[in-house]
C-alpha cells in the first residue's frame, strides 16, 4: 500500500476546440491537505470535475487511482459512494430547508419511505458538533450566514463518510474570522484522517494549512511543492502560477490629489426587512479628485450597503444623510440621478448585478450611457461597435470580438467589461466594490493599473475590498467600517494591516466588554 | 481565435434564424405538394394573411413582453372586450367608426395601464396579474354584451379586417397595379436599406457577415416579397390589414433593434438587477411595455371584430396561447432577454400555415392541436439543445 490516497495519471480532457487539461498528473498523500493553485481558467475546476465524476469516465483520457484501485466514476453518486465529496464554490444548499434537511438531502434518514425526523435531527446535531456549529439543526439555512452555510456543507460531506474532501474556493465568500474557523476545521478533520484537496486563490491560507501544493497553468501540471520546506514563499507560488516573477503585485503610482469631489455626510440606512436595524449608521466619507480611497470592513460591516444606498438608493429603507459634489448638495435618489451626477458603482457581484450574461460585450459596455451614442432615442449601432472596440483594446479584454457574449468570458475579462461600462458613462467618482474578487493574479495587476489610470484622470475612486493587502497596496487613504460605523480614517503612510483590523473590529469588542 | 473560427461562430449565431426560415420554407413546400398546389394559390395566400393577421399583431406585442421576462395571458380576453366595446360604441351609441377605433385604442392603453400598474409598481408577477386580467376582461366582455352578439358593422369599419386597397386596374388587369407598385417599392426599400447599412458598417470597419451570405439573404428575401406580391396581385390586391401588419413589424423591429427603449427591454430580461444598477428605469419600462401590449391587443380586437363583422362574448378565446406559441417558435427565450419581432412573425406564420394546410387536407381539429403542440415542443427543444451544445463546459 502506497502512502497516496489518490493518483490522477495523465488526465487529458478536451472540449470542442479547447484542450482544457493536457496530461495532468496529481498525487495526493493520505491524511494530507493538498492545495491546487492556478490562474482562473488554468483547469483546476475541470480537474476536480473529472475527479468527482461530473465529467463521467470515458469523456476524458487518463487514469484515476483511488486507494490503489483504478476507478471509473460515471456520476457524482459513484464518487461519493467511494468517499470522494466535492464542495463547490457556489454553495448547493436549499435556503428554505432546515440545516438537518439539507445535510441529509438525497440521503434521507428514512424508514419505509417515511422520514425519521428524530433520527434526522439527532444525527445532524452530531455532525454539526463535529464541525463546531452550535445552531439548532431545525434552523432554516437562509437564516444563517454564509460562513455557517459553508460548515453545513462540510457536515453534509461528513454524513457521506468522506475520505477525500474537495473544497473549491471555500473561503472566497467568507470574512477573515469565518475563514480562519474554516481552515481550523480542515486541519481538525486532517487529524481525524480525512484528506482534503483545497483550491484557493488566497495564498496565505495555502501557506497556513497545506502540506503540498500543485500548480496548474494552461491545463498542465507545472510542479508540486512541499509546503514544509522553508524556501516556499507566496512569491514562489505566484511565480509558478503566472510563469514569471511578479516584481510587484501592485503597480507603482504617484498620486496627484486635488480638491474634494464627493462628500457623504451623516449617512444612515436601515435594513429593508428589519426596519429597526441600522445597517449604516451616521457614516461620513469623502474623496478628492485623483484620490484612491479604500473602505475596509469585515463581511456584514455594511460596505456594500453603504455604497449601494448612496448609488441611487439601490439598497435600504429610510435612508438619511446628505451627498455633496464639489461642495453643492446633490440628490442621488434614483440610479439615473446618481449617474447624471457623475457617480458610478461597479458591483461586487458581476454575475447577478453587473452584467447581462446572455448579451454581448458591446451592449453591456454601453448600457449605462446609451444616451451618448443615440439621437432622439435611436441608438447608433455603428458608433456602439467603435466605442466597445476601443474599450476592448484599451482594457485588454480577451475576446474574439465585441460581439462575444459576456457569459463566456473569464472572471477577469468580465470585470474589465463592467469597468468599461462605467468608464464609458464618464463619471467623476467611481465606487468599485471588490474589483478583483475571483480573478487571477495577472488580471488583478491589470485592474490595479486601470484604477491608477482613472485616478490620474482626476476622478475620485473608492475601492471596497476584503483583502487588506490590496487596500494597503493601492489606496491613498483607507476608511475602516465596523457595524455600519466609520471607525477610522487612515492615510496610506500610517496604515498597517494590524491597525486596520483593530478598527474593523472595534465596535464588536466594545459590545463584548 | 482564428478568422475561420469567428466565421464559423458567426454562422452558428445565425443558426436559429436560418433554421427558422428553412423550417418555414419546408412547411410551405410540404403543404404545397400535399395539397396539390392549393396552398400557394393566390386566394389561399390572401386568406392566410387575413385570417392570421390578429395573431401576428398580438405576437408583435407579446414578443416584447416575453423578452422583458414577463408574459401576458390576458390578450385573448382584451381582444374580446375591445371588440365588444367597439360594437356597443358603433351600433348602440352611434359613434362614428373612426372615432370608435381611436377610443378603442385608448381603452386598450387603459387596460394596459391597469395591468402595468400592478406588475411594475406593485410588484405582482405578470403571470398572476394577467391571469386575473384574463378572467376579469372576459367577465367585462360578457357584461358589456349581456351575452348577446352585436352585428353588423359599417363597411368602412369592416375594411380594417377584410378589406383590400382599391384596385387601380379596374378589376380587369392581369395583375393589380397598386399591389405590384407597393411590392416593387418594398423590395427596393429593403435592398437600399440593406446596402446602406452594409456600407455604413464597412465605413466603421465593423466585422461583418461574408458578402456571399449577405447577397444570398438579400436575393432570397427580395424574391420572397416579389412572389407574395405576384400572388396577391393576381387575386384581389393588397389586404388593408397587411399594410397594418407591415407597418407594425417594421416599426417594432426597429424599436427593438435600434432604440434606447428596445435596448432597455432586452436589458430587463437579460438581467433585471444589472439593468436597474445601470440606470435603466425598470419599473417605467415594464409599465410602458404593458400599455403597449394593451394598445396592440386592442388593435387585434378591432381587426378581429371587423373581419368577423361580429362582436361575440367568446371572441379571442385561446389567442394568448397562439401568440405565446408564435413567440417561442420564433426563438424567444423562456427566461427572457432573447427574441426578435421578425422571429415572432415567422413563428406565427408557421402556426398559420400549419392550421391552413391541415384544414385543406381535412385533418381533424383534434389532430391539428396535437401537431401544433408537438411543433412548439420541438422548436423549444431545438433551442435548448443548441444552447447546451454551444454552452459546452
Amino acid at each position: 500500500m502506497t502512502t497516496n490516497i489518490l493518483e490522477m495519471r495523465n488526465i487529458t480532457k478536451t472540449f470542442p476546440g479547447v484542450k482544457a487539461l493536457q496530461d495532468v498528473s496529481l498525487a495526493v498523500q493520505r491524511g494530507h491537505i493538498h492545495a491546487i493553485c492556478g490562474e482562473n481558467g488554468a483547469g483546476k475546476s475541470t480537474l476536480m470535475k473529472v475527479l468527482s465524476g461530473v465529467y463521467p469516465a470515458g469523456t476524458y483520457d487518463g487514469e484515476i487511482v483511488l486507494e490503489d484501485k483504478t476507478v471509473e466514476f460515471k456520476s457524482i453518486n459513484d464518487s461519493e459512494a467511494s468517499g470522494v465529496v466535492i464542495i463547490h464554490q457556489e454553495l448547493a444548499l436549499s435556503p428554505y430547508l432546515s440545516i438537518a434537511e439539507n445535510i441529509f438531502l438525497g440521503n434521507e434518514q428514512q424508514k419505509n419511505g417515511w422520514i425519521d425526523w428524530n433520527k434526522t435531527n439527532l444525527e445532524a446535531s452530531k455532525l454539526l458538533a463535529r464541525v463546531g456549529l452550535k445552531d439548532n439543526p431545525i434552523t432554516k439555512v437562509m437564516d444563517i450566514g454564509v460562513g455557517k452555510q459553508q460548515l453545513v456543507e462540510i457536515a453534509k460531506a461528513l454524513s457521506k463518510e468522506v475520505k477525500l474532501l474537495i473544497l473549491d474556493e471555500p473561503t472566497a465568500a467568507l470574512n477573515d474570522e469565518d475563514s480562519a474557523h474554516l481552515l481550523d476545521l480542515i486541519l481538525h478533520l486532517k487529524g481525524q484522517g480525512i484528506t482534503s484537496i483545497i483550491i484557493s486563490h488566497k495564498l496565505n491560507e495555502i501557506k497556513a494549512i497545506a502540506d503540498e501544493v500543485t500548480i496548474i497553468r494552461d491545463g498542465k501540471t507545472i510542479e508540486t511543492l512541499d509546503m514544509h520546506s522553508d524556501q516556499i514563499t507566496e512569491e514562489r507560488i505566484i511565480k509558478g502560477m503566472v510563469g514569471r516573477d511578479l516584481e510587484s503585485r501592485y503597480p507603482d503610482h504617484t498620486p496627484h490629489i486635488g480638491e474634494e469631489i464627493l462628500r457623504v455626510e451623516n449617512w444612515t440606512v436601515h435594513h429593508p426587512l428589519d426596519h429597526e436595524r441600522k445597517v449604516v449608521s451616521n457614516a461620513s466619507i469623502s474623496v478628492k479628485a485623483g484620490e484612491i480611497v479604500g473602505i475596509a470592513g469585515l463581511m456584514g460591516a455594511g460596505r456594500t450597503e453603504l455604497a449601494m444606498s448612496v448609488f441611487g438608493h439601490s439598497y435600504g429603507y429610510n435612508i438619511s444623510g446628505k451627498v455633496y459634489k464639489n461642495g453643492t448638495e446633490i440628490k442621488t435618489n434614483t440610479v439615473s440621478a446618481a449617474i447624471d451626477n457623475g457617480l458610478a458603482y461597479a458591483t461586487e457581484d458581476r454575475k447577478h448585478y453587473g452584467l447581462n450574461l446572455i448579451e454581448d460585450i458591446k451592449r453591456n459596455v454601453t448600457l449605462a450611457a446609451l444616451g451618448k451614442i443615440s439621437r432622439a432615442g435611436w441608438v447608433d449601432s455603428n458608433r456602439e461597435v467603435v466605442v466597445a472596440e476601443g474599450f476592448r483594446k484599451s482594457m485588454n479584454i480577451k475576446a474574439p470580438s465585441v460581439e462575444a457574449l459576456t457569459g463566456k468570458l473569464s472572471g477577469g475579462n468580465q470585470q474589465k467589461v463592467v469597468l468599461s461600462k462605467w468608464m464609458f458613462s464618464d463619471p467623476d467618482v467611481l465606487i468599485l466594490d471588490e474589483p478583483t474578487r475571483g480573478i487571477d493574479v495577472g488580471a488583478k495587476y491589470e485592474i490595479y493599473g486601470i484604477i491608477n489610470r482613472l485616478a490620474d484622470e482626476g476622478k475620485g475612486v473608492i475601492v471596497i475590498s476584503s483583502e487588506l493587502p490590496e487596500l494597503l497596496g493601492i489606496c491613498d487613504r483607507i476608511y475602516t467600517l465596523s457595524e455600519g460605523r466609520i471607525t477610522a480614517d487612515v492615510p496610506r503612510n500610517q496604515a498597517t494591516a494590524e491597525y486596520l483590523m483593530q478598527h474593523m473590529t472595534q465596535e464588536r469588542e466594545k459590545d463584548h466588554a | 481565435m482564428s478568422a475561420f473560427g469567428s466565421a464559423l461562430n458567426y454562422l452558428a449565431g445565425q443558426l436559429r434564424q436560418i433554421g427558422l426560415f428553412i423550417a418555414l420554407i419546408a412547411i410551405i413546400i410540404f403543404f404545397q405538394v400535399a395539397t396539390d398546389g392549393i396552398t400557394l394559390k393566390p386566394i389561399n395566400v390572401s386568406n392566410l394573411i387575413v385570417q392570421n393577421s390578429y395573431i401576428l399583431i398580438l405576437a408583435v406585442g407579446m414578443v416584447m413582453v416575453i423578452i422583458a421576462g414577463h408574459i401576458d395571458l390576458s390578450v385573448g380576453s382584451v381582444v374580446a372586450f375591445v371588440g365588444a366595446m367597439s360594437g356597443v360604441m358603433i351600433t348602440q351609441w352611434n359613434i362614428p367608426w373612426w372615432v370608435a377605433i381611436i377610443l378603442c385604442l385608448i381603452l386598450g392603453a387603459l387596460v394596459g395601464m391597469w395591468q402595468g400598474f400592478w406588475i411594475a409598481y406593485f410588484g405582482i408577477p405578470a403571470f398572476i396579474v394577467t391571469l386575473a386580467g384574463m378572467l376579469t376582461f372576459r367577465g367585462l366582455t360578457q357584461i358589456t354584451l349581456q351575452n348577446q352578439q352585436i352585428s353588423p358593422f359599417p363597411t368602412e369599419f369592416r375594411a380594417l379586417g377584410s378589406g383590400f386597397l382599391p384596385d387601380l386596374g379596374g378589376g380587369t388587369s392581369f395583375l393589380e397595379p397598386l399591389t405590384v407598385a407597393l411590392g416593387v417599392l418594398a423590395t427596393l426599400l429593403l435592398v437600399a436599406q440593406a446596402v446602406r447599412s452594409r456600407v455604413a458598417r464597412k465605413k466603421y470597419n465593423v466585422e461583418d457577415e461574408p458578402l456571399s451570405w449577405f447577397l444570398i439573404k438579400l436575393v432570397f428575401t427580395a424574391a420572397l416579397i416579389l412572389l407574395i406580391t405576384y400572388l396577391l396581385a393576381s387575386y384581389r390586391g393588397t389586404p388593408i390589414v397587411l399594410i397594418v401588419l407591415g407597418v407594425l413589424t417594421v416599426a417594432y423591429s426597429a424599436v427593438m433593434a435600434r432604440s434606447v427603449f428596445g435596448r432597455h427591454v432586452y436589458a430587463l430580461g437579460g438581467n433585471l438587477n444589472a439593468a436597474a444598477l445601470s440606470g435603466v428605469k425598470t419599473k417605467r419600462v415594464t409599465f410602458q411595455l404593458f400599455v403597449n401590449m394593451g394598445v396592440i391587443s386592442a388593435l387585434a380586437g378591432l381587426v378581429f371584430t371587423a373581419q368577423l363583422n361580429l362582436a361575440n362574448p367568446k371572441a379571442g378565446d385561446g389567442f394568448e396561447l397562439d401568440a405565446i406559441a408564435a413567440v417561442f417558435i420564433g426563438g424567444a427565450a423562456v427566461t427572457g432577454g432573447i427574441g426578435t419581432v421578425t422571429g415572432a412573425i415567422i413563428g406565427g406564420l408557421i402556426i398559420g400555415i400549419l392550421n391552413n394546410g391541415m384544414s385543406i387536407l381535412g385533418v381533424g381539429t383534434e389532430y391539428q392541436q396535437l401537431i401544433k403542440g408537438l411543433v412548439l415542443l420541438a422548436a423549444v427543444a431545438f433551442d435548448v439543445y443548441n444552447k447546451r451544445r454551444s454552452g459546452g463546459r
